[in-house]
């Protein structure tokens, strides 16, 4: 999994009949002190992160073993809202 | 699978309830030599390795089977602490 910041929020109406329902969240990469990287994915949002939450991201078809996401045409799902960080030096 | 010495651990309670009783350590990847390559990266911790640890990890799909459940998003898992590495000069 990787870190990431929620900075914005994707609404589309033309799409995949499967993704309907689902909240897709524009997540920057960010490094260990949750500085911004100018990489970004779209996650599916599954825990109900807000823009400006640091979270985890799981890419590949593991983004496929939620509920939600199941069988659905989803590579990137947000996985939870990061409380804190320890990191050794 | 690929090495890693773990630089620390992330903290989430709000998160998917497969992940409810898992540790989520902050793994730095390294190469035989136990260099630093590459970013760090979040992985499931399946076998309570600690900070500062060599361990090696699994990722992609593979990396949900070491857990006790069904289904959970997950794409990297630590599987292993490693003692030695030897690696012939090449």
């Amino acid at each position: 999994m990787v870190l990431g910041k929620v900075v914005g929020t994707i609404w589309a109406t033309r799409k995949d009949e499967e993704l309907v329902g689902m909240k897709f969240q524009i997540v920057k990469h960010v490094d260990l002190n949750y500085k911004l990287k100018d990489t970004f994915v779209v996650a599916v949002d599954t825990v109900q992160a807000g823009v400006g939450d640091v979270v985890l991201v799981t890419s590949g078809s593991s983004a496929r073993q939620t509920a939600l996401t199941k069988n659905r045409p989803v590579d990137a799902v947000i996985i939870a809202v990061v409380d804190k960080l320890d990191v050794s030096d | 699978m690929f090495f890693a010495k773990v630089i620390g651990t992330v903290w989430a309670t709000r998160k998917d309830e497969n992940l409810r009783n898992f540790k989520l350590q902050f793994i730095q990847p390294l190469n035989a030599r136990r260099e630093e390559i590459g970013t760090p990266l979040v992985a499931v911790d399946t076998v309570g390795a600690g900070p500062g640890e060599t361990v090696f990890y699994i990722t992609a799909r593979e990396a949900v089977i070491p857990l006790p459940v069904e289904m959970a998003p997950v794409d990297a898992s630590i599987v292993g602490i490693i003692d030695r590495i030897d690696v012939s000069k090449t």
